[in-house]
């Protein structure tokens, strides 16, 4: 069994393509039209065109909003993304405008930070020992 | 006034009874402005304490209601600041009368 696709809740899919390439660096897999405005969209890492696909799904369930702000208002990150340099990327980051809720903090072998995707979720960077 | 006193020193007392509140201040006095979740992964990560998210939560309740940490709320996100100004009253309750004022010279 693999792990080829995981998803996050967007508000916004078109807010959500626009974050997730152009401030995150994903690039675009799949983008078809599913029912009257929804769409499958996926993103993946440039580094890995044929690894795990990121579903950008719409928020449409009245269950979503309650779950995402109850997260949100505990910091609590949806997913994971790894990066070289937490450092680097969340100063890389923050001179585009995203908003930090947890500045990069060294925990032993694992420096992580904690952002807002601006479209519901709080997502974790976090380099992964060597 | 007392009484009031009295009450107010007995929630800060419990709450700095507590090894893992205390680490809770340690790490708030290293960074404020935590969310819970940086709270508990500090805990977790860096002090290697196996303790849950709700144990973490009533902790921080307590040591709100001894004034020791304030939360504020950032349009969607809540941050916990610490604030040592209560530990001023356990100093300032045995605060031994400075003896060695202008006009009394060591023998």
């Amino acid at each position: 069994m693999k792990i080829h696709l995981t998803s996050v809740f967007v508000d916004d899919q078109a807010k959500a393509e626009r974050f997730y390439t152009e401030i995150l660096g994903f690039v675009k897999k799949h983008d078809v039209p599913v029912g009257e405005k929804d769409r499958w969209l996926t993103v993946v890492s440039p580094d890995e065109p044929d690894g795990t696909e990121l579903l950008l799904e719409p928020a449409g369930h009245p269950a979503v909003k309650t779950y995402q702000d109850a997260l949100v208002e505990d910091g609590i990150p949806l997913a994971q993304f790894a990066v070289d340099d937490v450092k680097a990327e969340y100063e890389r980051m923050r001179g585009l405008g995203v908003r930090f809720t947890q500045e990069p903090l060294e925990m032993g072998p694992v420096t992580t930070a904690v952002f807002d995707d601006t479209c519901g979720n709080l997502i974790q960077i976090a380099t992964t020992p060597q | 006034m007392l009484a009031y006193c009295g009450v107010v020193a007995d929630d800060l007392f419990k709450a700095l009874a507590d090894p893992t509140r205390r680490t809770i201040l340690d790490e708030l006095a290293e960074k404020s402005g935590q969310t819970l979740f940086e709270i508990c992964s500090r805990l977790s990560m860096k002090h290697q304490l196996g303790i849950s998210r709700q144990a973490v939560s009533q902790h921080l309740a307590v040591l709100e209601a001894a004034g020791l940490v304030e939360t504020r709320r950032e349009g969607r996100y809540k941050f916990h600041d610490l604030n040592t100004a209560p530990l001023r009253q356990i100093a300032e309750r045995w605060l031994v009368p400075d003896t060695s004022g202008p006009g009394k010279s060591a023998p």
